[in-house]
């Protein structure tokens, strides 16, 4: 706590505010440093990465291991790298948040606007489902999917996303729609707008900030699963975190830890991209996630 | 004609409606049923009452889990709410570079679990990663074996975790600290109150609706912990970081132990329950009771 300066607050450096920056930049190079031993490592060759420090820049560039853990590196039996995985987690992604952000948003709109008695019961169940765990959920819901047909396709991966999207989705849409001011719903209904003429020639020009924010939310989350994939999605539709871990945790033959620290720079590179573009979106995301009342 | 007047609106939320009923109400009790079967490889309906759960918290590995289950929930929630809040006050702090120390403690949340994982069990790894490091700059004593230890591995799972989440929890408080009124820190300042007292005594109670989401939306995210394991540890060394979740998925996809996986799973479930019923009923129930008054 003595790193906290007491007092008013300074115009100019005291020894209380240095102290601060110190413990500052201490905790930013504990949050760096995988980050950097991730590159660097990446940027070795294994000769180097088992003799010398792993904080140690490399002392000569070497860039062989990102072709390989692109497109050779072996998961199992199979030596295709990381590629397919890139793919499929894009076949993935891309239909799993148009679909889950487009059914949320008239989610959130018709629970703002056309309330019909017994719709927030329906709506805190949902929200309830937000909170338990994958695992009570993911036995039943394959052999839901099981019985549709779906199983260990597309369809079906998409479909799990969709659902477990759906309830903080729904949530940020309506919190979102409630705060609109209701006269110009009402306007509308005036003029004789019905529920979905209002819905696309009123709400929707007016929902792109927390669509942007909807979709930061899903593209992130549903890139970085790993469970849900790993169950639905089946051999042919493997996303890249499993692909990734299968990758890195392969048994036999020798680590290659340069390999294993490029794949994991790439997998991580659409979330990172997502996050640096986006910054204060990506936090009001995080914000309006966060279950506030 | 009540009933159909919101007829376009019922049709709208139709889809969550039978999402809600199917998959979060039906998975539900489909595994509490099948929880007291002796299912294996298959559901089946034998009933045996609760066996299942009799057998399942005799197994060692369950206690394992369940213990380790509480320590990561202890560390992991305690160190994020540390480091968030004290992060947190360092960026209030009106320093400089205020928005790069914001990215670089928030860029880990944008990784995945799997991605989390495999970085840090690179950086401990205990023949090339940190404890080799120190040995390189003389400090032979070093010691740093988590990953390999029994007692220590889950540790190590914890400071990957908050090295991921804690700057969650920063953003969250900083949006709290933001939304503090001038007037408290000027009569603060009149009155001559240390400052970092003021934080810890005036301010911290005043975020408490902050802290109480955070731990809430922690803890929920608890009980879920597999991905960042499985990667970091596999659950090892033996089963020392196996925790309740991958015990669930071990039995269901492994080991062919239906019933077993069913019932864990529903002690997962009601413990999750315990955690936000309280929370829910304070912030649905009392609070609207008290607005409304």
């Amino acid at each position: 706590m003595s790193s906290i300066p007491s007092g008013p607050r300074p115009k100019y450096l005291t020894v209380g505010r240095i102290g601060m920056y110190c413990f500052i930049l201490v905790c930013a190079l504990f949050f760096l440093m995988p980050l950097y031993v991730m590159v660097i490592t990446s940027l070795k060759d294994m000769d180097e990465i088992r003799a010398a420090n792993i904080l140690n820049l490399p002392k000569e560039l070497s860039f062989y291991s990102w072709p390989k853990a692109w497109s050779q590196a072996c998961t199992g039996f199979v030596c295709e790298g990381l590629k397919p995985g890139f793919f499929n987690s894009i076949k993935i992604t891309v239909p799993s948040v148009i679909v889950s952000v487009g059914l949320s948003a008239i989610n959130g709109y018709a629970l703002a606007f056309w309330r019909f008695k017994g719709a927030y019961f329906f709506f805190g169940l949902c929200m309830f489902g937000a909170f338990i765990p994958y695992q009570v959920m993911v036995y039943p819901l394959l052999k839901i999917e099981d019985a549709l047909g779906i199983y260990s396709t597309l369809p079906g991966i998409i479909l799990v996303h969709t659902i477990f999207g759906m309830p903080i989705l729904t949530l940020i849409f309506r919190n979102f729609y409630v705060s609109l001011p209701i006269d110009l719903f009402k306007a509308a209904r005036i003029d004789g707008g019905n529920f979905i003429k209002i819905f696309l020639y009123v709400i929707i020009p007016m929902s792109a900030p927390i669509t942007i924010v909807a979709v930061i939310l899903q593209v992130t989350g549903i890139w970085n699963d790993f469970l849900l994939g790993l169950v639905f999605a089946g051999r042919d539709n493997q996303p890249m975190t499993v692909q990734l871990n299968n990758i890195v945790q392969v048994d036999y033959g020798v680590a290659e830890y340069n390999v294993d620290m490029s794949a994991t720079i790439l997998t991580s590179l659409v979330p990172l991209f997502v996050y640096f573009i986006s910054g204060r979106w990506f936090v009001r995301g995080i914000a309006a996630g966060a279950i506030k009342g | 004609m009540p009933l159909f007047r919101n007829i376009a609106s019922i049709i709208a939320l139709l889809p969550m409606i039978i999402i809600s009923l199917t998959v979060f109400v039906g998975c539900i009790i489909y595994s509490f049923v099948y929880s007291l079967t002796n299912s294996k490889l298959i559901p089946v309906t034998n009933f045996v009452g609760f066996d299942q759960y009799e057998r399942l918290f005799k197994q060692r590995k369950w206690d394992v889990a369940v213990e380790n289950i509480f320590i990561y929930g202890f560390v992991f929630t305690i160190g994020c709410l540390i480091i968030g809040f004290l992060l947190a006050v360092l960026i209030d702090q009106k320093i400089r570079g205020e928005s790069l120390f914001r990215t670089i403690f928030l860029y880990p949340y944008a990784m995945s679990f799997v991605v989390t994982g495999l970085v840090w069990k690179w950086v401990l790894n205990p023949t090339f990663g940190l404890e080799n490091s120190m040995h390189m700059w003389g400090f032979s004593w070093f010691e740093l074996d988590w990953l390999v230890n029994r007692d220590l591995a889950i540790y190590a799972v914890c400071i990957a975790a908050v090295w991921q989440g804690a700057g969650f929890v920063m953003v969250l408080m900083l949006a709290g600290l933001r939304g503090i009124d001038e007037d408290i820190w000027k009569s603060l300042s009149i009155e001559g109150v240390a400052k970092w007292k003021s934080y810890l005594f005036v301010i911290l109670p005043m975020l408490r609706p902050m802290v109480v989401t955070a731990i809430v939306l922690i803890a929920a995210g608890v009980v879920k912990v597999y991905d960042l394991i499985l990667a970091l540890t596999s659950g090892g060394p033996g089963y020392a970081t196996t925790t309740p979740a991958m015990y669930v998925m071990e039995n269901f996809f492994s080991r062919a132990n239906l019933g077993q996986a069913f019932a864990a799973s529903i002690i997962m479930f009601i413990s999750v329950v315990c955690i936000l019923a309280p929370w829910a009923f304070y912030e649905f129930y009392l609070r609207n009771k008290y607005a409304a008054n």
